[in-house]
């Protein structure tokens, strides 16, 4: 069985490192939007999918994480992928002031607040807040990334930074779940009565979700920065958020292969059928109608964490 | 020494009175029973101990430090644990999951240490999973550890919510209802458990509507009606206690 898994997994690298050689840019350049969506809905499902808190607004810490990498790579000139961790901070402190004052709300009532908090930040945005940010057309001239002396400029150069973030994104949000944290937002989501009875700090830990699905925003909007070399914010409307959202729920809340398959269908597909046209938006809303009333809990739903018993406790399966 | 001291306790809602000026100690190592008509507010006074309410008035210690009004996962940090009366297991999680819960307040390790699988992290994770799988043993639990906890019995279920509570290494538990819903040999064997939690210097507070259950493992019977105390003492005295079973029988019409 673990075999199985290893075999699966270099197999799925191999494909993965190669495939851009095979493909024109215009399809290494969808793949690259893909890969930016899934690591996007990954950090939104550490909030959704494991905290089970609606939030609807996700683009805005994306959006502060493209901003801070924008405006620090403009005015000061520092290499843009160095910014990495300082887009994450910005976009996690970002967070825990927005959500501090919201994070007792439930559901629907959260969920509104984070719509709110998104609008605001892209008109904000439009409006040159502190004159940093160029208004509606945005920040230009960032500058194309830097890595090991290699200038990222062609979309396959991308498509490996993005792999490689994506990868380390994986492996990390795979760790998470395998923790006390990961457990304790998973506690929440099923019960909060009952967490909190067990001794779980549950705002503190609501809080934390919400800082740490949006440090990594923060780290892609960086990404994204860099990659289009230009920003505006017209990249992190609502719509965007609902994106994201969609993504996690179709894909499958709290499941990493899930919120992957999410992106590969949301933003992949309708550059599939774009012969199709305006149509090919009908399709997709009613598919989504359909998998909200057949599978309600996505395309690869969250599986079972497996535990491997302490020595002299054999038989996990036994019983009733 | 007293080791939970409830006093002048008081909480309404809206304008009814649930909890009057309700007051009684716990002493350690013994099993003390809360037992009263339906809407007492026998669960009120469990929801107020752990923080669920707040009070509006009274004053809670324990090992003679006021918890009153404290956030629930502090005075489950404190000592205390808990079980609910509907069951409030984590359904679609595993019973070693659902004892894992009880665990965290044990353990240590946040964020980072959670993203990096640190080696201290890793440590604590272990020592997790052994303590767990020893709380489901003791209620008899460990071969259901990796069922999903919706799949196990009522009588399980009830089990495990115990078993999540001890993970919480508490002096003192409340069980709210502990026996509600298990048939008669369940029954027996939670009697066992609360004998087998006594010895381990556990002290235990119960609401049960089971009377022979509560005559037969407390040591000491409060008896609360309309939110007020009525009786207190040890079970030989509640049983012939004229208010109680006025309470309890009604009141006999005199011609």
């Amino acid at each position: 069985m673990i075999q199985y898994k290893t075999i699966a997994l270099i197999i799925t690298t191999g494909i993965l490192a190669v495939l851009p050689q095979f493909l024109n840019p215009y399809w290494v350049d969808v793949l690259n939007n893909i890969g930016i969506y899934a690591i996007l809905g990954l950090s939104l499902n550490i909030i959704v999918g494991h905290t089970g808190l609606f939030n609807l607004g996700h683009a805005s810490f994306f959006a502060v994480g493209a901003y801070t990498a924008a405006i620090l790579n403009t005015q000061y000139e520092i290499p843009v992928l160095w910014l990495i961790p300082v887009c994450g901070l910005s976009a996690g402190l970002f967070a825990l002031i927005v959500a501090r004052p919201i994070i007792h709300l439930r559901g629907d009532y959260l969920c509104i607040v984070t719509i709110g908090v998104n609008e605001i930040v892209r008109i904000a945005l439009i409006n040159n807040v502190f004159g940093l940010t160029g208004g509606s057309n945005g920040i230009f001239g960032i500058d194309r990334p830097n890595v090991f002396g290699m200038t990222l400029r062609t979309p396959m150069e991308f498509y490996y930074l993005i792999l490689a973030f994506g990868a380390v994104t994986i492996f990390l949000f795979r760790q998470l779940e395998y923790s006390r944290f990961g457990r304790a937002l998973n506690y929440l989501r099923e019960d909060e009565t009952a967490a909190q009875g067990s001794g779980i700090n549950t705002a503190h830990y609501k809080l934390a979700a919400f800082v740490v699905g949006a440090v990594w925003a923060g780290m892609v909007g960086n990404i994204y920065a860099a990659k289009m070399t230009i920003i505006s914010p017209e990249s992190f409307t609502f719509w965007e958020s609902v994106i994201i959202f969609v993504i996690v729920i179709l894909g499958g809340s709290g499941s990493i292969p899930g919120v992957i398959l999410g992106a590969v269908l949301v933003v992949g597909l309708p550059e599939l059928f774009r012969d199709l046209a305006n149509a090919r938006m009908l399709v997709f809303g009613a598919a989504m109608v359909g998998m909200m009333i057949f599978r309600t809990q996505g395309l690869l739903p969250q599986r079972p964490r497996k535990y491997t018993l302490p020595q002299g406790r054999r038989n996990g399966e036994g019983g009733e | 020494m007293k080791l939970l001291s409830v006093s002048r306790l008081t909480k309404s809602f809206g304008g009814l009175t649930a909890v009057n000026s309700v007051s009684f100690d716990v002493q350690p190592d013994t099993v003390v029973g809360l037992i009263g008509p339906n809407g007492a507010g026998k669960t009120t006074v469990f929801n107020l101990i752990t923080g669920i309410y707040r009070a509006d008035q009274g004053e809670i210690l324990f090992k003679d430090q006021s918890i009153v009004n404290f956030p629930t996962h502090r005075i489950i940090s404190q000592g205390i644990a808990r079980t609910f009366q509907t069951i409030r297991l984590f359904q679609n999680l595993s019973a070693l999951e659902n004892v894992l819960a009880g665990c965290h307040s044990q353990m240590k390790s946040g964020v980072l240490g959670s993203l990096f699988h640190t080696p201290r992290q890793r440590r604590e994770e272990k020592m997790a999973l052994e303590e767990a799988m020893e709380a489901l043993a003791f209620v008899g639990l460990d071969s259901n550890a990796l069922q999903m906890a919706r799949n196990l019995s009522y009588g399980k279920q009830r089990l495990l919510e115990i078993a999540r509570a001890l993970a919480t290494k508490p002096s003192l538990i409340i069980l709210d209802e502990p026996a509600g819903g298990m048939n008669e040999h369940e029954t027996w064997q939670l009697v066992a458990l609360i004998g087998k939690m006594k010895e381990r210097g556990i002290t235990v507070l119960l609401i049960e509507h089971d009377m022979s259950l509560v005559m037969r493992v407390c040591e000491n019977i409060v008896v609360l009606e309309y939110g007020s105390k009525i009786a207190e003492g040890p079970p030989q005295e509640i049983k012939t206690d004229p208010r109680v079973i006025q309470a309890y029988l009604g009141v006999e019409e005199d011609d």
